[in-house]
């Protein structure tokens, strides 16, 4: 093991850590945060950071640091709602079209590339009016875009594996195709789909904190979940010319999150699947 | 060639038609209209809203009504700009978009080949290393992180540059670094990782027995065969680039068509979101066709089989 790979590792480690603290955030916000969610204090607004405010306050005195604690739930539920939803979807669609195959894989895909070739931005923003800018509706946007993902993967794996020795074998003991299918087939395709679940749990989240940045994202200020870093970041984009500590703090949020998840999907695809490396 | 260019149009024509009967279904399902607003107007003059708009009529009338006019070039009037047609925005802000994607697309490849190239010659070394760490960075940095953090830096803290204007060379520099960013970083890993397996091939040892020098082994030899799959993601990243501008004209107060289209979706202007979403689509069916045209003049290979 060269010095590279011992530096890769430990930037993964740091990764998993990162993710786990997300996690452990969102989850216990209200116990660690050091205010609660609804508190102002109309003496203490546009303070920068100090022992009081760790990461100072905004427009209306309320604490920063708490509001990106809270942050951390929508990000989390927006990131992980998505990835499953997408997972359902994009791999039973996947799997059915590489095992059906012929003109019914052929059909299937088409719309899959249809879907594929077109911005994802644009899919969410047109889907967004139509469920609604709450957190359900958005994640019904984003799992409707990022199941294609999963199809395609899921099929392609399924197209490799139903020739392999093994599938053969059972069949010609009589196993049925479904037996095959469950059976067989997907627990060899379990790999790469865990590969692009981590990776769609960070695309979902900065396609959420980007709509929200854009002012057409979430739409509920009074949220007792907490508000998006993206709605975060856009606040604190307004004031950045007198008040930067605003925007800094929600953008590292959410850079550092993004990169976090990206950094342990390439480790565990590596881990997974050495082939790629 | 012609054949297999006329299939890629009729296939071209074939999303764009699927895209307009899409968008004008879920425009006409969501909920919440364009004449919505805080205080309720009077029965009557909705009914003559929606009788000027012919929203009154049968949705099958409407949806003829505008797939007819989309085919004479016409888009529908605005529901929010009333003294101007949907047509007539576009033509008014899509040159501002297209300079930004454009110049965006020129500066990711100009940076991911040399630098693609650079890391895969010095692979494992220090550079490569450098390189492949900005880039990891720079996939995972959102645009509008990026964009803020140029103006704040670039443009309030040193005063370099300034910002919020849109009319000379100066104010096009941080709006496409913005755009690029994400782009130019996964083009280079992915010219990287090919080059490296492209360097396994027997072509390329063949070359370099021949005595060729490392650098042009790679140059000439292993770079064309590897710009094949770079041109595979020319089409997403198209629509990486388009998406990419609602965010960084809005950031930068750039008057592109990304941002009428943000204004047009929190104005539920619908003629105007429909005109936008298929300007986009007609883009994104343009590129991808460019981008198979061009993989038959890398690999005529490609042409004979289809």
């Amino acid at each position: 093991m060269n010095s590279g790979q011992k530096t890769f590792d430990s930037v993964i480690a740091l990764s998993a850590v990162f993710v786990a603290l997300v996690f452990v955030v969102a989850c216990l916000a209200p116990w660690i945060a050091p205010y609660g969610l609804g508190g102002m204090e109309s003496q203490q607004m546009l303070q920068t950071p100090s022992p009081s405010h760790w990461m100072g306050t905004d427009g209306l005195g309320r604490d920063l640091l708490t509001r990106i604690l809270y942050g951390a739930r929508v990000s989390l539920a927006v990131g992980l709602g998505t990835a499953l939803i997408s997972l359902l979807l994009g791999t039973t669609y996947g799997l059915l079209a590489g095992f059906k195959g012929g003109n019914w894989d052929h059909l299937l895909m088409r719309v899959v590339d249809i879907f594929y070739g077109l911005p994802d931005m644009l899919i969410f923003i047109l889907l967004s009016l139509l469920f609604g800018r709450n957190i359900g509706g958005l994640l019904v946007a984003l799992g409707l875009v990022g199941w294609v993902r999963f199809a395609r993967i899921a099929r392609g794996q399924v197209l490799q594996t139903k020739e392999l020795l093994f599938v053969e074998s059972a069949r010609a003991l009589g196993a049925s195709r479904g037996r095959i299918l469950l059976w067989h087939i997907l627990p060899n395709i379990v790999g790469p789909v865990i590969v692009t679940l981590t990776f769609s749990i960070p695309s979902a989240i900065l396609a959420e904190s980007t709509l929200s940045f854009i002012g057409i994202g979430i739409n509920d200020p009074y949220s007792s979940w907490g508000t998006s870093w993206g709605t975060l970041a856009q606040d604190g984009y307004r004031a950045m010319r007198s008040y930067p500590h605003m925007i800094a703090f929600p953008a590292a949020a959410i850079f550092l999150t993004i990169l976090s998840f990206n950094t342990l999907g390439n480790g565990l695809r590596d881990l997974l699947d050495p082939k790629q490396k | 060639m012609l054949h297999l260019l006329l299939k890629r149009c009729l296939h071209g024509l074939l999303v764009l038609w699927v895209v307009a009967t899409l968008t004008f279904l879920l425009l006409r399902i969501a909920p919440g209209g364009p004449f919505d607003s805080e205080r309720k107007l009077p029965p009557e003059v909705i009914a003559n809203l929606e009788a000027k708009y012919h929203l009154d009529e049968p949705l099958w009338r409407q949806y003829l009504r505008y797939l007819g006019g989309v085919a004479h070039g016409d888009l529908g009037p605005s529901y929010k700009y009333l003294d101007r047609g949907v047509t007539e925005i576009i033509a008014e802000t899509l040159p501002t978009s297209l300079v930004l994607g454009s110049l965006a697309m020129l500066f990711a490849v100009l940076v991911a080949l040399p630098a693609g190239l650079l890391a895969a010659y010095f692979r494992n070394s220090l550079i490569d290393r450098c390189c492949m760490s900005v880039a990891a960075l720079g996939i995972s940095l959102p645009n509008f992180v990026l964009g803020a953090l140029l103006i704040w830096g670039v443009a309030l803290q040193l005063g370099w540059l300034q910002i919020g204007r849109w009319d000379d060379w100066s104010s096009v520099i941080l709006p496409t670094i913005t755009l690029a960013a994400a782009p130019t970083a996964f083009l280079a890993a992915l010219l990287r990782s090919t080059l490296i397996e492209t360097m396994g091939e027997d072509f390329v040892r063949t070359a370099r027995a021949k005595g060729l020098k490392e650098i042009w082994v790679i140059a000439k030899h292993a770079l064309l065969h590897s710009l094949i799959p770079v041109l595979t993601v020319m089409g997403p990243l198209a629509a990486a680039l388009l998406t990419g501008s609602f965010v960084v004209e809005y950031v930068f107060a750039i008057p592109g068509m990304g941002r009428f289209f943000i204004t047009a979706v929190t104005d539920r202007d619908y003629p105007l979101i429909m005109g936008v979403t298929l300007v986009y689509t007609t883009l994104l069916v343009g590129a991808n066709l460019i981008v198979d045209l061009l993989y038959g003049l890398v690999d005529p290979r490609i042409i004979r089989v289809e």
